[in-house]
Protein backbone atom coordinates (compact mmCIF):
# COMPACT_ATOMS: atom_id res chain seq x y z
CA UNK A 1 0.00 0.00 0.00
CA UNK A 2 1.40 3.55 -0.76
CA UNK A 3 -0.52 6.65 0.05
CA UNK A 4 0.13 9.86 -2.60
CA UNK A 5 -1.48 12.74 -4.45
CA UNK A 6 -2.57 12.40 -7.98
CA UNK A 7 -2.60 14.68 -10.65
CA UNK A 8 -6.25 14.22 -12.82
CA UNK A 9 -5.00 13.94 -16.25
CA UNK A 10 -8.47 12.95 -17.84
CA UNK A 11 -11.74 12.36 -16.37
CA UNK A 12 -14.69 12.21 -19.09
CA UNK A 13 -18.30 10.52 -19.54
CA UNK A 14 -17.54 6.76 -21.34
CA UNK A 15 -21.28 5.86 -20.97
CA UNK A 16 -24.42 6.81 -19.33
CA UNK A 17 -22.98 8.20 -15.84
CA UNK A 18 -20.05 6.04 -16.28
CA UNK A 19 -16.24 8.20 -16.17
CA UNK A 20 -13.20 7.24 -16.74
CA UNK A 21 -10.43 8.96 -15.12
CA UNK A 22 -6.49 9.09 -15.88
CA UNK A 23 -4.26 9.76 -12.85
CA UNK A 24 -0.83 10.42 -12.92
CA UNK A 25 1.62 9.58 -9.90
CA UNK A 26 3.07 6.68 -8.18
CA UNK A 27 2.22 2.83 -9.50
CA UNK A 28 4.80 1.24 -7.85
CA UNK A 29 2.19 -0.52 -5.30
CA UNK A 30 0.12 -1.98 -7.69
CA UNK A 31 0.72 -5.42 -8.07
CA UNK A 32 -2.38 -7.23 -9.94
CA UNK A 33 -5.22 -6.16 -11.73
CA UNK A 34 -8.11 -6.86 -9.46
CA UNK A 35 -6.55 -4.40 -6.78
CA UNK A 36 -8.15 -1.39 -5.74
CA UNK A 37 -7.72 2.65 -5.46
CA UNK A 38 -9.02 4.41 -1.83
CA UNK A 39 -9.17 7.85 -2.62
CA UNK A 40 -10.51 10.86 -0.45
CA UNK A 41 -12.68 13.34 -2.20
CA UNK A 42 -12.72 16.78 -0.44
CA UNK A 43 -15.37 17.45 2.19
CA UNK A 44 -16.47 13.69 2.31
CA UNK A 45 -15.05 11.85 5.60
CA UNK A 46 -14.65 8.20 4.07
CA UNK A 47 -12.89 7.42 1.34
CA UNK A 48 -14.52 6.02 -1.79
CA UNK A 49 -12.90 2.63 -3.46
CA UNK A 50 -12.48 2.46 -7.19
CA UNK A 51 -11.28 -1.07 -8.62
CA UNK A 52 -7.90 0.10 -10.70
CA UNK A 53 -9.04 -0.40 -14.95
CA UNK A 54 -5.23 -0.46 -15.71
CA UNK A 55 -1.92 1.23 -14.77
CA UNK A 56 1.98 1.80 -16.31
CA UNK A 57 4.69 3.10 -14.67
CA UNK A 58 3.55 6.53 -14.21
CA UNK A 59 -0.61 6.28 -14.99
CA UNK A 60 -3.22 4.59 -13.29
CA UNK A 61 -6.92 4.39 -15.24
CA UNK A 62 -10.05 3.99 -13.20
CA UNK A 63 -13.66 3.54 -14.55
CA UNK A 64 -16.25 4.54 -12.42
CA UNK A 65 -19.78 4.88 -11.98
CA UNK A 66 -21.64 7.83 -10.51
CA UNK A 67 -23.98 6.23 -7.77
CA UNK A 68 -23.87 8.70 -4.59
CA UNK A 69 -22.22 12.04 -3.69
CA UNK A 70 -18.86 10.98 -3.62
CA UNK A 71 -18.86 9.67 -6.72
CA UNK A 72 -20.82 12.44 -8.03
CA UNK A 73 -18.17 14.65 -6.51
CA UNK A 74 -15.45 12.84 -8.58
CA UNK A 75 -17.53 13.25 -11.88
CA UNK A 76 -17.22 17.41 -11.40
CA UNK A 77 -13.29 17.63 -10.90
CA UNK A 78 -11.39 18.67 -14.15
CA UNK A 79 -8.05 17.73 -15.34
CA UNK A 80 -4.93 19.41 -13.39
CA UNK A 81 -6.85 18.91 -9.81
CA UNK A 82 -5.44 16.83 -7.52
CA UNK A 83 -6.34 13.59 -5.31
CA UNK A 84 -5.35 12.06 -2.30
CA UNK A 85 -5.22 8.00 -3.04
CA UNK A 86 -3.57 4.81 -1.33
CA UNK A 87 -3.10 2.54 -3.92
CA UNK A 88 -2.17 -1.65 -4.28
CA UNK A 89 -4.87 -2.50 -1.99
CA UNK A 90 -6.41 -5.57 -2.05
CA UNK A 91 -5.12 -8.82 -3.81
CA UNK A 92 -6.18 -8.77 -7.36
CA UNK A 93 -6.04 -11.97 -9.71
CA UNK A 94 -4.12 -14.71 -9.91
CA UNK A 95 -2.46 -14.93 -13.36
CA UNK A 96 -0.80 -18.02 -12.44
CA UNK A 97 -4.09 -19.71 -13.02
CA UNK A 98 -5.39 -18.94 -15.69
CA UNK A 99 -4.45 -22.13 -18.19
CA UNK A 100 -4.45 -21.25 -22.11
CA UNK A 101 -7.46 -20.34 -22.10
CA UNK A 102 -8.78 -18.19 -19.71
CA UNK A 103 -12.81 -16.86 -19.87
CA UNK A 104 -13.48 -13.54 -18.12
CA UNK A 105 -17.21 -12.53 -17.17
CA UNK A 106 -17.40 -8.84 -16.64
CA UNK A 107 -20.78 -7.21 -15.95
CA UNK A 108 -21.63 -3.08 -15.74
CA UNK A 109 -18.68 -1.56 -13.37
CA UNK A 110 -17.48 -4.76 -12.58
CA UNK A 111 -16.00 -4.75 -16.24
CA UNK A 112 -13.14 -1.99 -15.84
CA UNK A 113 -10.70 -4.41 -13.49
CA UNK A 114 -10.73 -7.27 -16.18
CA UNK A 115 -9.39 -4.75 -18.80
CA UNK A 116 -6.04 -4.67 -17.17
CA UNK A 117 -6.33 -8.77 -16.37
CA UNK A 118 -7.45 -9.48 -20.27
CA UNK A 119 -4.25 -7.26 -21.42
CA UNK A 120 -1.36 -9.02 -19.26
CA UNK A 121 -3.37 -11.94 -20.02
CA UNK A 122 -2.98 -11.73 -23.56
CA UNK A 123 0.57 -10.35 -23.30
CA UNK A 124 1.55 -13.76 -21.91
CA UNK A 125 0.13 -15.17 -25.05
CA UNK A 126 -3.10 -16.25 -23.43
CA UNK A 127 -6.07 -16.84 -25.78
CA UNK A 128 -8.44 -15.01 -23.59
CA UNK A 129 -12.38 -15.02 -24.14
CA UNK A 130 -14.30 -12.22 -22.63
CA UNK A 131 -18.18 -11.96 -22.10
CA UNK A 132 -19.17 -8.37 -21.16
CA UNK A 133 -22.49 -7.94 -20.16
CA UNK A 134 -24.51 -4.46 -19.71
CA UNK A 135 -28.33 -2.97 -19.49
CA UNK A 136 -28.46 -1.08 -22.63
CA UNK A 137 -26.24 0.10 -25.46
CA UNK A 138 -26.06 2.92 -23.23
CA UNK A 139 -24.68 1.68 -20.49
CA UNK A 140 -21.84 -0.21 -22.95
CA UNK A 141 -17.82 0.80 -22.87
CA UNK A 142 -14.73 -0.51 -23.46
CA UNK A 143 -16.05 -3.14 -26.17
CA UNK A 144 -13.56 -2.10 -28.84
CA UNK A 145 -10.82 -1.74 -26.19
CA UNK A 146 -11.05 -5.38 -25.44
CA UNK A 147 -11.16 -6.29 -28.91
CA UNK A 148 -7.82 -4.54 -29.26
CA UNK A 149 -5.79 -6.46 -27.19
CA UNK A 150 -6.61 -9.20 -28.82
CA UNK A 151 -9.28 -11.18 -27.12
CA UNK A 152 -12.80 -12.77 -28.29
CA UNK A 153 -15.37 -10.79 -27.25
CA UNK A 154 -19.26 -11.56 -26.58
CA UNK A 155 -21.79 -8.21 -25.62
CA UNK A 156 -24.76 -9.01 -24.08
CA UNK A 157 -27.57 -6.77 -23.56
CA UNK A 158 -30.46 -7.14 -21.04
CA UNK A 159 -32.81 -5.57 -23.74
CA UNK A 160 -30.68 -6.65 -27.02
CA UNK A 161 -29.79 -3.23 -28.09
CA UNK A 162 -26.32 -3.90 -28.32
CA UNK A 163 -24.78 -6.94 -29.08
CA UNK A 164 -26.67 -10.52 -28.03
CA UNK A 165 -30.06 -9.83 -26.29
CA UNK A 166 -29.87 -11.51 -22.68
CA UNK A 167 -27.77 -11.94 -19.70
CA UNK A 168 -23.87 -13.46 -19.59
CA UNK A 169 -24.90 -16.67 -18.49
CA UNK A 170 -26.87 -16.94 -21.96
CA UNK A 171 -23.19 -16.74 -23.62
CA UNK A 172 -21.37 -19.77 -21.76
CA UNK A 173 -23.14 -22.46 -23.20
CA UNK A 174 -20.69 -24.17 -25.54
CA UNK A 175 -17.74 -21.74 -24.27
CA UNK A 176 -14.45 -24.12 -23.52
CA UNK A 177 -12.51 -22.62 -21.06
CA UNK A 178 -9.34 -23.16 -18.71
CA UNK A 179 -10.51 -20.83 -15.81
CA UNK A 180 -12.66 -18.35 -15.17
CA UNK A 181 -12.40 -15.37 -13.60
CA UNK A 182 -15.67 -12.61 -12.55
CA UNK A 183 -16.39 -9.29 -12.03
CA UNK A 184 -19.95 -7.67 -11.40
CA UNK A 185 -22.95 -7.65 -9.46
CA UNK A 186 -23.75 -10.41 -6.63
CA UNK A 187 -27.12 -11.21 -8.57
CA UNK A 188 -24.61 -11.78 -12.09
CA UNK A 189 -22.09 -13.63 -9.97
CA UNK A 190 -24.39 -16.08 -8.61
CA UNK A 191 -26.11 -16.63 -11.60
CA UNK A 192 -22.09 -17.48 -13.62
CA UNK A 193 -21.71 -19.68 -10.37
CA UNK A 194 -25.31 -21.49 -10.61
CA UNK A 195 -24.23 -22.75 -14.72
CA UNK A 196 -20.17 -22.54 -15.26
CA UNK A 197 -17.57 -25.16 -14.92
CA UNK A 198 -14.36 -25.49 -13.52
CA UNK A 199 -12.31 -23.40 -11.25
CA UNK A 200 -12.06 -19.30 -10.81
CA UNK A 201 -11.68 -16.32 -9.38
CA UNK A 202 -14.66 -13.73 -8.51
CA UNK A 203 -14.52 -10.43 -7.44
CA UNK A 204 -16.79 -9.39 -4.55
CA UNK A 205 -18.02 -6.30 -3.36
CA UNK A 206 -18.91 -4.42 0.08
CA UNK A 207 -19.37 -1.50 1.93
CA UNK A 208 -15.82 -0.05 3.34
CA UNK A 209 -14.54 1.90 6.45
CA UNK A 210 -10.61 2.01 5.92
CA UNK A 211 -10.02 -0.46 2.52
CA UNK A 212 -6.91 -1.48 3.72
CA UNK A 213 -7.93 -4.62 6.51
CA UNK A 214 -8.23 -2.50 9.96
CA UNK A 215 -11.67 -1.61 11.19
CA UNK A 216 -12.99 -4.81 9.98
CA UNK A 217 -16.13 -3.29 8.04
CA UNK A 218 -16.27 -5.67 5.02
CA UNK A 219 -15.98 -8.89 6.68
CA UNK A 220 -17.85 -11.85 4.70
CA UNK A 221 -17.59 -15.46 6.06
CA UNK A 222 -15.97 -18.03 3.77
CA UNK A 223 -15.55 -21.58 3.83
CA UNK A 224 -11.87 -20.85 4.62
CA UNK A 225 -13.63 -18.11 7.87
CA UNK A 226 -14.10 -14.77 7.75
CA UNK A 227 -12.22 -12.71 5.05
CA UNK A 228 -11.94 -9.12 4.92
CA UNK A 229 -12.95 -8.29 1.65
CA UNK A 230 -10.92 -5.19 1.44
CA UNK A 231 -7.65 -7.13 2.56
CA UNK A 232 -8.01 -10.92 2.15
CA UNK A 233 -10.30 -10.10 -1.39
CA UNK A 234 -11.88 -8.54 -3.27
CA UNK A 235 -10.96 -11.83 -5.20
CA UNK A 236 -11.85 -14.77 -3.54
CA UNK A 237 -11.61 -17.97 -4.79
CA UNK A 238 -14.62 -19.78 -6.65
CA UNK A 239 -14.58 -22.97 -4.70
CA UNK A 240 -13.96 -20.92 -1.01
CA UNK A 241 -17.39 -18.25 -1.40
CA UNK A 242 -19.98 -18.80 0.33
CA UNK A 243 -23.66 -18.48 -2.16
CA UNK B 1 12.33 21.31 23.59
CA UNK B 2 8.87 20.50 24.62
CA UNK B 3 8.06 17.35 26.46
CA UNK B 4 5.09 15.44 25.52
CA UNK B 5 5.86 12.67 28.81
CA UNK B 6 2.63 11.65 30.62
CA UNK B 7 1.53 8.99 32.76
CA UNK B 8 -1.30 7.07 33.02
CA UNK B 9 -1.81 4.61 35.61
CA UNK B 10 1.45 4.57 36.92
CA UNK B 11 2.71 3.75 33.35
CA UNK B 12 5.26 6.78 31.53
CA UNK B 13 4.08 7.42 27.83
CA UNK B 14 6.57 9.05 25.30
CA UNK B 15 3.28 11.11 24.02
CA UNK B 16 -0.20 10.80 24.76
CA UNK B 17 -1.49 9.83 21.48
CA UNK B 18 -3.08 5.93 21.34
CA UNK B 19 -4.78 4.62 18.20
CA UNK B 20 -8.48 3.63 19.70
CA UNK B 21 -9.22 0.19 19.86
CA UNK B 22 -11.47 -1.33 16.16
CA UNK B 23 -9.50 1.18 14.28
CA UNK B 24 -5.80 -0.57 14.74
CA UNK B 25 -6.76 -4.35 14.99
CA UNK B 26 -3.75 -5.96 16.64
CA UNK B 27 -1.13 -3.20 14.67
CA UNK B 28 0.29 -5.49 11.99
CA UNK B 29 -1.58 -3.59 9.36
CA UNK B 30 -0.14 -0.62 10.38
CA UNK B 31 3.00 -1.84 11.65
CA UNK B 32 3.46 -2.46 7.81
CA UNK B 33 3.42 0.96 7.06
CA UNK B 34 5.67 2.66 9.65
CA UNK B 35 7.18 2.23 12.61
CA UNK B 36 4.40 2.33 15.52
CA UNK B 37 6.85 2.80 18.39
CA UNK B 38 6.31 6.19 17.70
CA UNK B 39 3.06 6.05 19.29
CA UNK B 40 2.54 6.12 23.02
CA UNK B 41 0.96 3.17 23.21
CA UNK B 42 -2.09 1.32 20.87
CA UNK B 43 -5.36 -0.23 21.89
CA UNK B 44 -5.86 -3.26 20.49
CA UNK B 45 -8.86 -5.03 18.77
CA UNK B 46 -12.09 -5.55 21.14
CA UNK B 47 -11.28 -9.01 22.01
CA UNK B 48 -14.17 -11.41 23.19
CA UNK B 49 -13.47 -15.39 25.33
CA UNK B 50 -14.78 -16.67 21.89
CA UNK B 51 -14.11 -16.04 18.34
CA UNK B 52 -16.81 -13.60 16.91
CA UNK B 53 -17.92 -13.09 13.67
CA UNK B 54 -19.43 -9.76 14.30
CA UNK B 55 -23.02 -7.84 12.45
CA UNK B 56 -23.73 -9.20 8.98
CA UNK B 57 -22.71 -6.26 6.15
CA UNK B 58 -23.16 -3.79 5.49
CA UNK B 59 -21.20 -2.68 8.75
CA UNK B 60 -20.30 0.89 7.31
CA UNK B 61 -22.21 4.41 6.56
CA UNK B 62 -21.22 8.16 6.23
CA UNK B 63 -22.01 11.02 7.52
CA UNK B 64 -21.24 14.53 7.66
CA UNK B 65 -18.09 14.48 9.38
CA UNK B 66 -18.29 11.10 10.22
CA UNK B 67 -19.05 7.92 9.97
CA UNK B 68 -21.70 4.93 11.36
CA UNK B 69 -20.08 1.31 12.08
CA UNK B 70 -21.93 -2.11 13.51
CA UNK B 71 -19.02 -4.28 13.53
CA UNK B 72 -20.05 -6.05 16.56
CA UNK B 73 -17.08 -7.25 17.82
CA UNK B 74 -15.42 -9.60 15.16
CA UNK B 75 -12.42 -10.89 16.86
CA UNK B 76 -10.93 -13.86 16.83
CA UNK B 77 -11.12 -15.04 20.35
CA UNK B 78 -8.59 -14.35 23.18
CA UNK B 79 -6.46 -17.61 22.99
CA UNK B 80 -6.32 -17.03 19.23
CA UNK B 81 -4.74 -13.75 19.94
CA UNK B 82 -2.54 -14.77 22.37
CA UNK B 83 -1.10 -17.65 20.05
CA UNK B 84 -1.03 -15.59 16.98
CA UNK B 85 -1.32 -11.82 17.44
CA UNK B 86 0.37 -11.05 20.55
CA UNK B 87 3.69 -12.69 19.72
CA UNK B 88 3.82 -10.61 15.93
CA UNK B 89 2.91 -7.42 18.24
CA UNK B 90 5.84 -8.54 20.46
CA UNK B 91 7.87 -8.65 17.56
CA UNK B 92 7.28 -5.09 15.80
CA UNK B 93 5.79 -2.83 18.99
CA UNK B 94 8.41 -2.65 21.81
CA UNK B 95 5.84 -0.41 24.76
CA UNK B 96 3.34 -1.77 26.70
CA UNK B 97 -0.14 -1.83 24.48
CA UNK B 98 -3.19 -1.32 25.66
CA UNK B 99 -5.43 -4.28 26.26
CA UNK B 100 -8.78 -3.69 24.77
CA UNK B 101 -11.31 -6.57 26.04
CA UNK B 102 -15.06 -7.05 25.95
CA UNK B 103 -17.68 -9.42 27.36
CA UNK B 104 -21.42 -11.15 27.27
CA UNK B 105 -21.11 -11.49 30.89
CA UNK B 106 -19.74 -10.49 34.18
CA UNK B 107 -17.60 -13.26 34.10
CA UNK B 108 -17.00 -13.92 30.77
CA UNK B 109 -14.99 -10.25 31.53
CA UNK B 110 -13.23 -11.75 34.13
CA UNK B 111 -11.84 -14.93 32.47
CA UNK B 112 -10.78 -12.51 29.41
CA UNK B 113 -8.48 -10.48 31.58
CA UNK B 114 -7.08 -13.75 33.35
CA UNK B 115 -6.64 -15.41 30.05
CA UNK B 116 -4.60 -12.02 29.12
CA UNK B 117 -2.92 -11.71 32.55
CA UNK B 118 0.17 -13.50 32.10
CA UNK B 119 0.74 -12.13 28.40
CA UNK B 120 3.84 -9.90 28.78
CA UNK B 121 3.43 -6.32 26.99
CA UNK B 122 0.25 -5.41 28.47
CA UNK B 123 0.00 -2.04 29.92
CA UNK B 124 -3.65 -1.95 30.97
CA UNK B 125 -6.59 -3.35 30.46
CA UNK B 126 -9.22 -1.22 28.83
CA UNK B 127 -12.45 -2.68 29.44
CA UNK B 128 -15.13 -1.99 27.07
CA UNK B 129 -18.65 -2.04 28.90
CA UNK B 130 -20.11 0.36 26.09
CA UNK B 131 -20.09 -1.20 22.87
CA UNK B 132 -23.57 0.10 20.91
CA UNK B 133 -23.56 -2.99 18.43
CA UNK B 134 -24.38 -5.97 20.50
CA UNK B 135 -26.87 -7.43 22.20
CA UNK B 136 -27.10 -9.01 25.62
CA UNK B 137 -23.60 -7.33 26.73
CA UNK B 138 -21.51 -4.34 25.83
CA UNK B 139 -23.21 -0.81 26.55
CA UNK B 140 -25.66 -2.54 28.79
CA UNK B 141 -22.95 -2.69 30.88
CA UNK B 142 -22.11 0.69 30.76
CA UNK B 143 -25.54 2.14 30.80
CA UNK B 144 -25.98 1.51 34.73
CA UNK B 145 -23.59 2.10 37.55
CA UNK B 146 -24.35 -0.54 39.54
CA UNK B 147 -23.66 -3.23 36.57
CA UNK B 148 -20.71 -1.05 35.95
CA UNK B 149 -19.42 -1.46 39.03
CA UNK B 150 -20.22 -4.90 39.20
CA UNK B 151 -17.77 -5.54 35.68
CA UNK B 152 -15.23 -3.67 37.28
CA UNK B 153 -14.77 -5.68 40.61
CA UNK B 154 -14.94 -8.85 38.54
CA UNK B 155 -12.23 -7.23 36.49
CA UNK B 156 -10.41 -5.97 39.42
CA UNK B 157 -10.00 -9.31 41.25
CA UNK B 158 -8.74 -10.84 37.91
CA UNK B 159 -5.93 -8.70 36.86
CA UNK B 160 -3.05 -6.69 39.39
CA UNK B 161 -2.39 -4.59 35.78
CA UNK B 162 -3.90 -1.18 35.87
CA UNK B 163 -8.17 -1.17 34.72
CA UNK B 164 -9.50 1.73 32.40
CA UNK B 165 -13.37 1.09 31.97
CA UNK B 166 -14.15 2.56 28.21
CA UNK B 167 -17.30 4.17 29.03
CA UNK B 168 -20.61 4.99 26.83
CA UNK B 169 -21.92 8.02 25.78
CA UNK B 170 -25.31 6.83 25.19
CA UNK B 171 -26.15 7.50 29.34
CA UNK B 172 -28.25 10.32 30.85
CA UNK B 173 -25.37 10.61 33.44
CA UNK B 174 -21.75 9.39 32.26
CA UNK B 175 -20.55 11.08 36.03
CA UNK B 176 -22.39 9.02 38.03
CA UNK B 177 -21.21 5.83 35.85
CA UNK B 178 -17.76 7.23 35.82
CA UNK B 179 -17.87 7.56 39.62
CA UNK B 180 -19.48 3.27 40.11
CA UNK B 181 -16.08 2.44 38.19
CA UNK B 182 -13.90 4.76 40.59
CA UNK B 183 -15.67 2.92 43.75
CA UNK B 184 -15.30 -0.45 42.37
CA UNK B 185 -11.62 0.11 41.70
CA UNK B 186 -10.99 0.93 38.15
CA UNK B 187 -7.63 3.03 37.99
CA UNK B 188 -9.03 5.19 35.01
CA UNK B 189 -11.83 5.85 32.96
CA UNK B 190 -11.64 5.78 29.05
CA UNK B 191 -14.48 7.64 26.57
CA UNK B 192 -16.49 8.20 24.44
CA UNK B 193 -17.08 4.96 22.89
CA UNK B 194 -19.53 5.52 19.91
CA UNK B 195 -22.94 7.60 20.17
CA UNK B 196 -26.46 5.23 18.79
CA UNK B 197 -27.03 5.92 15.60
CA UNK B 198 -29.03 5.14 12.63
CA UNK B 199 -28.84 6.02 8.82
CA UNK B 200 -31.98 5.22 6.06
CA UNK B 201 -31.62 4.35 2.37
CA UNK B 202 -34.13 6.56 0.33
CA UNK B 203 -34.26 4.11 -2.55
CA UNK B 204 -34.84 1.11 -0.24
CA UNK B 205 -36.68 2.63 2.47
CA UNK B 206 -34.60 0.74 5.21
CA UNK B 207 -31.78 1.32 7.50
CA UNK B 208 -28.38 1.23 5.44
CA UNK B 209 -26.47 -0.24 8.00
CA UNK B 210 -27.64 -4.53 8.44
CA UNK B 211 -27.85 -4.16 12.28
CA UNK B 212 -30.16 -1.06 12.20
CA UNK B 213 -28.75 0.78 14.32
CA UNK B 214 -24.41 1.58 14.79
CA UNK B 215 -22.60 3.60 16.60
CA UNK B 216 -21.03 7.10 15.31
CA UNK B 217 -17.49 8.46 15.46
CA UNK B 218 -15.47 11.24 13.40
CA UNK B 219 -15.03 14.67 14.08
CA UNK B 220 -19.04 15.22 14.48
CA UNK B 221 -18.70 13.52 18.34
CA UNK B 222 -15.96 16.02 19.07
CA UNK B 223 -17.92 18.41 20.95
CA UNK B 224 -19.58 15.82 22.62
CA UNK B 225 -16.60 14.05 23.71
CA UNK B 226 -14.96 17.20 25.01
CA UNK B 227 -18.31 17.96 27.36
CA UNK B 228 -18.71 14.41 28.52
CA UNK B 229 -14.62 14.30 29.63
CA UNK B 230 -15.39 17.58 31.19
CA UNK B 231 -18.21 16.02 33.34
CA UNK B 232 -16.14 12.96 34.23
CA UNK B 233 -13.04 15.43 34.98
CA UNK B 234 -14.82 16.85 37.72
CA UNK B 235 -16.53 13.66 39.11
CA UNK B 236 -13.36 11.21 39.70
CA UNK B 237 -10.30 11.23 40.60
CA UNK B 238 -8.25 9.10 38.75
CA UNK B 239 -6.60 9.27 34.78
CA UNK B 240 -9.25 10.01 31.95
CA UNK B 241 -8.34 8.73 28.44
CA UNK B 242 -10.00 10.99 26.23
CA UNK B 243 -11.55 9.59 22.56
CA UNK B 244 -13.50 11.40 20.22
CA UNK B 245 -13.08 12.39 16.40
CA UNK B 246 -9.84 13.48 17.65
CA UNK B 247 -8.09 14.08 13.87
CA UNK B 248 -4.91 16.82 14.76
CA UNK B 249 -2.65 17.82 17.30
CA UNK B 250 -4.51 20.25 18.26
CA UNK B 251 -7.70 18.28 18.84
CA UNK B 252 -5.29 16.21 21.29
CA UNK B 253 -4.68 19.51 23.59
CA UNK B 254 -8.53 20.19 23.53
CA UNK B 255 -9.50 16.85 25.18
CA UNK B 256 -6.43 17.16 27.64
CA UNK B 257 -7.66 20.88 28.80
CA UNK B 258 -11.12 19.05 29.41
CA UNK B 259 -9.56 16.49 31.45
CA UNK B 260 -7.81 13.50 29.65
CA UNK B 261 -4.55 12.61 30.60
CA UNK B 262 -3.75 10.47 27.18
CA UNK B 263 -5.90 10.67 24.05
CA UNK B 264 -7.29 7.96 22.11
CA UNK B 265 -7.36 8.26 18.23
CA UNK B 266 -10.00 6.55 16.17
CA UNK B 267 -11.92 6.94 12.90
CA UNK B 268 -9.04 9.63 11.90
CA UNK B 269 -7.03 6.37 11.46
CA UNK B 270 -9.13 4.70 8.72
CA UNK B 271 -9.61 7.49 6.12
CA UNK B 272 -5.31 8.08 6.35
CA UNK B 273 -3.57 5.48 7.90
CA UNK B 274 -0.88 7.52 8.67
CA UNK B 275 -3.34 9.75 10.83
CA UNK B 276 -2.00 8.75 14.32
CA UNK B 277 1.91 9.50 13.43
CA UNK B 278 1.19 12.48 12.14
CA UNK B 279 -0.68 13.95 14.95
CA UNK B 280 2.57 12.52 17.03
CA UNK B 281 4.06 14.41 15.07
CA UNK B 282 2.37 17.73 14.87
CA UNK B 283 2.51 17.72 18.73
CA UNK B 284 5.39 19.70 19.53
CA UNK B 285 4.58 22.46 16.94
CA UNK B 286 1.23 22.52 18.34
CA UNK B 287 2.40 22.73 21.92
CA UNK B 288 4.95 25.50 21.38
CA UNK B 289 2.05 27.83 19.48
CA UNK B 290 0.11 27.60 22.76
CA UNK B 291 2.72 28.15 24.86
CA UNK B 292 3.15 24.79 26.16
CA UNK B 293 6.24 23.27 27.86
CA UNK B 294 4.81 20.05 29.74
CA UNK B 295 2.11 18.66 27.78
CA UNK B 296 1.11 17.00 31.55
CA UNK B 297 0.35 20.43 32.89
CA UNK B 298 -2.57 20.93 30.56
CA UNK B 299 -4.69 17.83 31.85
CA UNK B 300 -7.83 19.43 33.30
CA UNK B 301 -6.86 22.65 32.53
CA UNK B 302 -9.77 23.83 31.11
CA UNK B 303 -11.71 23.72 34.97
Amino acid sequence: MEQAIYTILENRPLARQVYRMVLSGPTGAIQNPGQFVNIQIPGRFLRRPISVCDWDGETLTLIYKVVGLGTGDLSRMAPGQTLDLLTGLGNGYDLEKSGPRPLLIGGGVGVPPLYGLCRRLTAAGKACTVVLGFQNQADVFYVEEFRALGARVILMTDDGTAGQKGLVTQALPGLEYTYLYACGPMPMLRAVNAVAVGEGQFSLEERMGCGFGACMGCTCQTKSGPKRICKDGPVLERGEILW
Amino acid sequence: MVNTKVTLCGVELDNPVIPASGTFGYGREFAALYDINCLGSFSFKGTTLEPRFGNPTPRIAETAAGMLNSVGLQNPGVEAVIEKELPKLRQVFHKPVMANISGFSVAEYAEVARRLEDQPGIGWLEVNISCPNVHGGGMSFGADPALAAQVTKAVRRATKRPIIMKLSPNVTDIAAIARACQEAGADGISLINTLLAMRIDLKRRRPVLANGTGGLSGPAVKPVAVRMIYQVYEAVSIPIVGMGGVCTAEDVLELMLAGATAVEVGAANLVDPFASKKIVEELPRAMEKYGVEHLSELIGGAH
